[in-house]
Order: C-alpha cells, then structure tokens, then sequence
C-alpha cells in the first residue's frame, strides 16, 4: 500500500501549479488582467491620440477687420500662420464662439486716423491656447503693418521619440496592471482561502507553510511576464510605442514593483477573514494611488507641497522607473530612488505580514 | 437494526491494541469567556473506531481539533501517537504526516478537478497512495477530470474523504462526515470508513447522527456542553437504558402511572413533552398488557409507536434534549 515515494509530486510545484491553472480556468480575472488594460490602452489611445501642432481659431471683428485679415493673407510669412484660422465675425457671433471655446481670441478693430486701426485683444488668459493665440496674432498683425524684424531666424523641428500621449501611458498601465494582479490576485486570492477554509485544510497537512506562500510568489512572476509582456506586445504592435530603454532593466522594474505589491496584498491578507473586508482594504490602499500616481496624467500637476509624499507611494515609484526606462532609455542608476522606494515598501510589507499571518 | 445486530457489528472490528494512540487529560479549551471544552478525559485505543456523539454546539468539533493540532487548549494535556503539539514545528510536520483530517467544512477550489486536488495533497506527505487507488476505493473514476463545482455534496465528502486518506495515515479524523447527505452517500461513506478500521486504522468520529455512531464506532462518548457525560460501546450505552425498546403513547387525560408501571415488562415509564415514554423489554408482548390497563381504565389512545431503543434515547435520558436540539 505504501507507494512510490519517488514518484511522488513536488509539493511547490503542485502548489504553484495549482494557483496557475486556478487562475487559467477563472473567466473574470482573465478578463480584468488581460482584457481590461488593453481596452483602456485602445480607448485612451484614440481619444488623445496625436493631430500635429494644435490648431488655434480667431474670431475678427469691427469695420477694419476685413482689411486686417487681408493684409495678414498676404503675408504669409513662414510658421505658426498654418495653424491659425482667421474668421470675420459679427459681435453676438464672436461672443459667443468665446464663450463656448470655439475661438481662443476676439481681434476687435476700429479705423482710426492715422492708417492703423486700433486693435483690442479680447481673450481669457487662463486658456491655454488663448496666450499662445495673441502671441502669434500679435507678431502677425505688426508685420502686416510694416514691422521688420531686426534679427533673421531658422527653424528645426523633430518629433520628440517616446513624447506621445500613448507613450506616456503605457508606463502607467503597466503599474496599475501590476498593482491590481497583485493586490486582487494574491491578495484577495488567500482570504478567499482562509475564508473556505482551505487555510486550515492545509494547516492539518505536513504542507512547509513557506512552499505555500513561495507558490503565491511564483506563480506572480509568471503571470507579470504574461501580462507586461502582452501588453507592451500590443502597444507596440497598434500603437508603436518602443522601449527605448534595456528590456532587462524593464523587466527588473516590473519585478521590484510585484514584490513590492505583493508583499502590501500579502500583509492586507495577512490576517483579514471575510472577502468584503479584504475588498474594502484593498480599494482603500488602491485609491489614492490611482488618484495621484500619475497613471493617466502627470502627478507635477499637483500642488508641490505633495510632491514628496506621492514620490514615496509605490505606485509612483513603480510608474516613473518604467516611464524612465521606457521614454527615457535610463539605465538602473538613473532610477535607484524609484527602485530602492519599491524595494522598501517589499521589505517592510513582507517582513510583518510573514510574523502576523494566520492560518485560521 | 436490534440490539444483538448492534454488538455484533462491534464485535467484528479486529481486537483493538491497547495503546492509546491518543490520550487526553482534563482538557479544557475556551474562546474568551466561553468555554468549548470543560474537563475532557480519554483514551482512543489504536485500531479502533471511537465516535464522539453530541448535539451542535456539544464541544466536539473544538475537541477534536485540539486532538488535530489546530487549537491549544486552555490547560490540560494532550497526547497525539506518544506526541505532543508545540514543541517543534519539525516536530508538528512529523506528526502531521501520520494523521488525515476531514475537516466539517471544507471548500475546495472549485475550479480545480478531483485528480488535481488528490495530487495536491499527495505531494505534502512523504509516503502515501497511488492518486488513481484512492480513486477507484471511493468511486470517484467518472468524477477523475471533473471539477470540483460540478460535484454533489456526497461526491465532494468522498474528494475530502481522499485528501484525508492520501498519505496513509495511522489516524484519521473525520468531522461530520456525513452531515447534508442523501441516504445512499452517506452509506457510501460508511462503508469507506469501515473498509478503514477493517485495515487497521484508527478512526475518529464526530456526529450528531445517532446510527452512525452505532453502525461505525467500537466505543462512543457522548458530549454535552463540552463535558463526556457517558462512554462505552453503543450496546454497552443502550443497556444503561435497563430496557430494549421503548413504548410511546400519545393520549389525553390523566395517565394511570402507577397501574401501567405494575405491568410486567414495563421497566420504567415518564411523561415527556406530550407524550409518554415507556422503556420496556419486550414490545410486542408487554403492549397487549399496557393497551388493556388503559381500556380498563376508560383511556382513549390517541396513537402508539414503538421503536428500539437508541443512543438518542440513551441521549435523551442524560440530558433531556434529543441530538437534534442545539
């Protein structure tokens, strides 16, 4: 009855096998960690995707607008004049325009003696582009009337490699991506556990209790390069976005933040009993990481003061190694602080949650 | 079943060494300010079937996971195949791979498939059983690839029942093994477990079904509010009853007790709840006596069964509340 011990299977092996092929069969998480990002990646990527050079509208009115704009045709100097439409308009017209963004500028003109008209500039300043559209109108509505510039300038113009909106994204989904496969497929995964009561099965069994959590730790790095890997495949693919960093650094980046996270889902994990409250945790770490971490837009558009404490989220730290490594093409030393901030919240995370778990 | 089938089944489970493979000693286990287990001694002796009877809430489960190495108790000792938990986690794994545990309750991963999990558990323990032998003893071959979702609850018992069997375990404790199941798979399991003593394994039992009890276990110790209020073989129990069947009567008016007591073969008679019990030794030829008083008397019967007598009887008598009860 006692049977070949030789071949019996090894116990990490089945263990990693196990949360494997659990995850595999599993039809919403697949959903959530493959399909999802590639969604967001599709969506995003369309709606800000490049147009070339912003193009900026101006609204002209009064008795000497048509002869401004004539006079501003017949220029047509070298520059900005092909991103600018100029269009005669009457006062309800532009006011309007104004109001509802369609114009960045009003030119209103009034004939006076003399030659040149009086021009006023009607705008609001906190819009971007209506500064930008004065500036421009302005240098063009000198010439029109015999400025000569004193010094003759060149231009040079090339597109920024790794400067696209879609560019800047990427990064960012890879983080949430790791985050979130972390935090709900190693995190929730072992509440769920301990909540069917497998924790204790297991605890009955000589199972080494390290082999457990070791199967957790292996199968994520096999499912981190599963899901990187696919979607950095798909947004070179439709969208050419190109690591112009070592893929060796971005892997090691990729791998520094799924320890990081998984050791903060391990610690929430830790001793959490019912899946709601596991839930709740996790959305509560989660959140303000999304908020602030610069997934989708640059966190230096925060107040500075927060600067420094958004650096130290992981999340951050995660985001702008792979930013670097992926837009920048930086090596390891120009990314050891995001690196050693992720390596600390691992430590740390680790270290607590491996002398509080519980088994039941 | 009668009485005499009882002892027989008991009878035929091979003779039990002495060794207590498990041994405990005024155990007491609480939660806080409520206690589990008040003051359980005892000793399993190796080979046999031993089952702890008792209603939800008894203390049997709490018991037998101090027994299992999942709960430390408040005081007392606690001796496991000459071992003691705690003193070692090398210690503990050791032990852990010559015990199986059915636990009441356990989910398995549902997506997982019944070969799948049995490996699972087989590669925790250094020597065990072939997956596909354990399969076929438990009449899992055309359940082998199928997922644990798409189980019946019998058929999910028998997977727990292969996790606990699959390192060839010396002890093997099953919590409820039975509870929520049809009648067919609970005798599959029964026959299981019987298969189990028959190798010489030593088997604990927990249930709140009284014929489990009595069909599996050489000795049964009834729990109560987590104290053992009596321990002997289930024939040993039903003769503390002083009779072999009982008599129940359902009838208005007032009952002449001391006449019906006066009748030969009438042991004992009580009023419970509505009714009234009579524990006598032979049915069919103490009623005639019993009907006749009653008519003499002018009572009408509003109706009558009778039954053997059981360890829920036996139960009954100790405490005043039936198995079912919390």
């Amino acid at each position: 009855m006692n049977k070949d011990s030789a071949r019996r299977p090894h116990p990490l092996v089945e263990l990693t096998k196990a949360r494997f092929l659990e995850f595999l069969r599993d039809h919403s998480a697949i959903f959530w960690v493959f399909v999802f990002p590639i969604l967001l990646t599709v969506v995003l990527g369309i709606a800000f995707k490049n147009q070339g050079p912003e193009k900026i509208e101006v609204g002209f009115l009064g008795p000497a607008a048509e002869e401004l704009v004539g006079r501003i045709d017949a220029q047509k100097p070298a520059g900005k004049q092909g991103q600018l439409k100029l269009t005669l308009m009457n006062p309800r017209q532009a006011s309007a325009a104004l109001k509802s963004g369609k114009i960045d500028l009003i030119v209103r003109t009034e004939p006076q003696a003399g030659g040149t008209p009086m021009i006023t500039y009607q705008y609001d300043p906190a819009r971007p582009g209506a500064q930008m559209a004065r500036l421009a109108v302005d240098n063009l509505v000198q010439r029109a009337y015999g400025r000569i510039d004193a010094v003759h300038v060149s231009e040079e113009q090339a597109e920024e490699k790794g400067g696209r909106y879609i560019d800047f994204l990427i990064p960012g989904l890879i983080g949430l991506n790791v985050m979130g496969s972390c935090m709900w497929g190693l995190g929730y995964a072992i509440v769920d556990s301990r909540r069917r009561k497998l924790l204790k099965r297991f605890a009955v069994t000589p199972m080494n209790r390290s082999h457990f959590l070791l199967s957790f730790a292996l199968s994520r790095i096999i499912f981190l390069v599963m899901e990187v890997g696919f979607l950095v495949l798909f947004a070179f693919l439709v969208f050419s976005v190109r690591i112009q960093g070592d893929i060796f650094t971005l892997a090691l980046v990729a791998l520094v933040g799924t320890a990081a996270f998984s050791g903060l889902a391990l610690l929430i994990a830790s001793r959490t009993a019912s899946t709601e409250a596991a839930s709740g945790w996790m959305n509560l770490v989660q959140l303000p990481m999304w908020l602030l971490s610069g997934s989708f837009f640059a966190y230096s558009r925060f107040p500075e003061f927060l600067h420094p404490w958004i650096r130290f989220l992981p999340l951050t730290a995660l985001n702008d190694a792979a930013r670097a490594v992926m837009n920048d093409g930086s090596g390891i030393s120009a990314i050891t602080w995001e690196l050693a901030v992720l390596a600390f919240w691992s430590l740390i995370s680790f270290s607590i949650a491996l002398k509080i778990f519980k088994w039941h | 079943m009668s009485m005499d089938e009882y002892q027989l089944n008991c009878n035929s489970q091979p003779s039990a060494d002495v060794t207590p493979v498990i041994r405990c000693r005024d155990l007491v286990v609480a939660y806080g300010s409520l206690v589990a287990v008040n003051g359980l001694s005892l000793k399993i002796r190796r080979g046999e079937c031993f089952g702890l009877l008792g209603p939800n809430g008894a203390g049997k489960t709490t018991a037998v996971e101090v027994f299992e190495g999942l709960l430390r108790p408040r005081s007392g000792s606690v001796e496991i195949l000459g071992e003691t938990w705690g003193r070692s986690e090398a210690g503990d794994r050791r032990l852990r791979q010559r015990l199986g545990v059915a636990l009441q309750e356990t989910h398995f991963p549902e997506n997982l498939t019944v070969f799948e999990i049995i490996r699972l558990f087989r590669s925790f323990y250094r020597g065990g059983r072939e997956i596909n032998d354990l399969i076929s003893l438990l009449g899992l071959e055309e359940k082998r690839n199928a997922r644990v979702g798409k189980l019946s609850g019998g058929q999910r018992q028998r997977l727990a029942l292969s996790c606990a069997l699959v390192g060839n375990p010396e002890i093997i404790f099953l919590d409820e093994p039975t509870t929520g199941l049809d009648p067919q798979a609970r005798l599959v399991i029964w026959q299981a477990v019987e298969a189990l003593v028959r190798d010489g394994r030593t088997v604990v039992l927990t249930t709140h079904y009284m014929e489990e009890a009595a069909r599996l276990c050489r000795r049964v110790g009834i729990i109560d509010s987590g104290r053992l209020i009596a321990l002997d073989s289930p024939a040993g129990l039903v003769r503390t009853l002083g009779a072999g069947e009982i008599v129940e009567l359902k009838m208005e008016g007032e009952f002449p007790l001391e006449s019906v007591r006066r009748v030969p073969g009438v042991h004992r008679a009580e009023k419970r709840d509505r009714q009234w019990i009579l524990m006598v030794n032979d049915s069919a030829q103490t009623l005639p006596g019993i009907l006749n008083t009653l008519s003499v008397q002018g009572m009408r019967v509003d109706s009558v069964s009778t039954h053997q007598a059981t360890l829920e009887d036996v139960f009954v008598q100790l405490t005043g509340k039936g198995l079912g009860d919390e």
